[in-house]
């Protein structure tokens, strides 16, 4: 049977991939935050999964107007990273893994989570950044990817709770499934930031590192945070952290162990938070 | 039964909703379309020709080519749509974010390298913080738009 791990939390900042890409890793501005995720690409090496189930949002790429789905699951073969307007990351071709994500939809779907299924879409900075934080600039991946896209562009976005909630059930889902692969499981986006109008830019360190304390130690009461909280607190753009409450419901109910924390501002508008849990 | 919005209290915040989204529909869609690379090309061969042949009021083909993201936003137009237009233009979401707040590009770097905006004073309309209407422009970009100010 397979089984989830371990759990990755990361901001997915553009900007992040683009100072990668360009080669300015070692720049002052940009050091301390890829000094974060030297532990991290370690670990990756020395725990490397069979799959990352990886949660993140589509920035208006994959999905425009047209379709909007709260959940999506990725069940094609291969993603291709997309051009989001200025050309595509020059990263390597995200490979899903079919087989598992559709059990996982079958399972999740009958436990009453209506998800999309998704059998083409291309992939943006929300998957691409935290690959390259986590693995660094391989040639390929470590392993397959299904990627999982939750809406929160257009309001109504799913509450915490709701998310959390999914977590569970896609950890069932995993547990039973009959081939036995290490899963782990990445949420991703927030923290605070703020991206549009004069309150463009918002951080709010106290707040952010109550949420990393409270997604260890206490997720439950986290996942009753309203979305009002997280706007006000964390920015407009801040909701994104609810995603991380997918990755963390996923989890053990049994506390995990803490191999990881980091927090920093700034990047580029956003502050970079990263936790990575381990289950006991 | 209209949309519940607890969110209207927000100052310098507009919440992505399906009122937005109807009001901006073919802002965004349009700014989707610059996702390609050849209509990146044509969009900048013309700018006023590739608007024209979307289906949006004359107010948002004028805030686009003004580059005036608040006031594109106050049309219905969410941010990682418009990010599209500034990739074509070859910015950052760092300088999309702070052409926001009538702050210049370094200004708002060095906000951002100092911790960024506090949230106080900023989180219910008539606090005082930074991000109220009744401190804005922010900075010595001062009002880029004659637009934003006007309204």
């Amino acid at each position: 049977m397979a089984r989830i791990t371990a759990s990755v939390y990361t901001s997915h900042v553009p900007a992040i991939g683009a100072a990668l890409d360009l080669g300015k890793t070692t720049e002052p501005y940009w050091q301390p935050v890829f000094a974060g995720y030297h532990f991290s690409k370690q670990w990756m090496k020395d725990n490397k999964p069979d799959v990352i189930f990886l949660v993140y949002n589509d920035h208006a790429t994959a999905f425009s107007l047209e379709m909007i789905p709260t959940f999506a699951i990725g069940c094609a073969d291969e993603f291709k990273p997309a051009d989001e307007g200025w050309g595509p990351r020059p990263v390597p071709m995200v490979k899903g893994h079919p087989d598992l994500a559709s059990h996982i939809a079958q399972s999740v779907i009958q436990d009453d989570f209506d998800l999309t299924i998704v059998n083409k879409m291309d992939v943006d900075h929300g998957l691409t950044v935290p690959l390259s934080l986590m693995c660094g600039q391989p040639q390929e991946w470590p392993c397959p990817v299904i990627p999982f896209a939750v809406n929160v562009v257009q309001y109504p976005v799913p509450s915490g709770r709701r998310c959390y909630n999914l977590g569970k059930a896609i950890r069932k889902a995993v547990e039973s499934y009959d081939q036995p692969l290490n899963v782990h499981i990445w949420g991703t986006g927030g923290m605070s930031h703020q991206l549009q109008g004069p309150r463009a830019g918002l951080i709010n360190r106290e707040w952010d590192n109550a949420f990393l304390d409270k997604l260890i130690a206490d997720p439950d009461g986290l996942a009753s945070t309203p979305h009002i909280d997280y706007v006000r607190e964390a920015g407009s753009e801040g909701i994104e952290l609810v995603m991380w409450l997918i990755a963390r419901g996923a989890m053990s109910d049994k506390q995990p162990l803490v191999r990881h924390r980091f927090y920093h501002v700034p990047a580029s508008n956003t502050a970079v938070g990263h936790l990575i849990l381990e289950n006991q | 039964m209209s949309l519940e919005k607890l969110y209207l209290d927000v100052p310098g915040t507009t919440i992505f909703d399906a009122e937005q989204s109807r009001r901006g529909y073919h802002l965004n869609q349009f700014c989707m379309s610059l996702m390609k690379a050849a209509n990146r090309e044509r969009f900048k061969a013309d700018e006023r020709a590739y608007l024209d042949e979307w289906p949006m009021t004359e107010e948002q083909k004028r805030a686009v080519l003004a580059r005036d993201l608040n006031w594109c936003i106050s049309l219905g137009g969410n941010i990682y749509f418009l990010a599209k237009i500034g990739a074509t233009d070859g910015k950052s979401f760092q300088q999309m974010a702070g052409s926001m707040t009538g702050m210049t590009e370094e200004e708002y770097r060095n906000m951002m390298i100092n911790g960024g905006r506090s949230a106080n004073g900023n989180r219910y309309v008539g606090e005082d913080g930074d991000a109220q209407a009744h401190r804005q422009p922010q900075g010595a970009a001062g009002g880029a738009s004659a637009q934003t100010e006007a309204r």
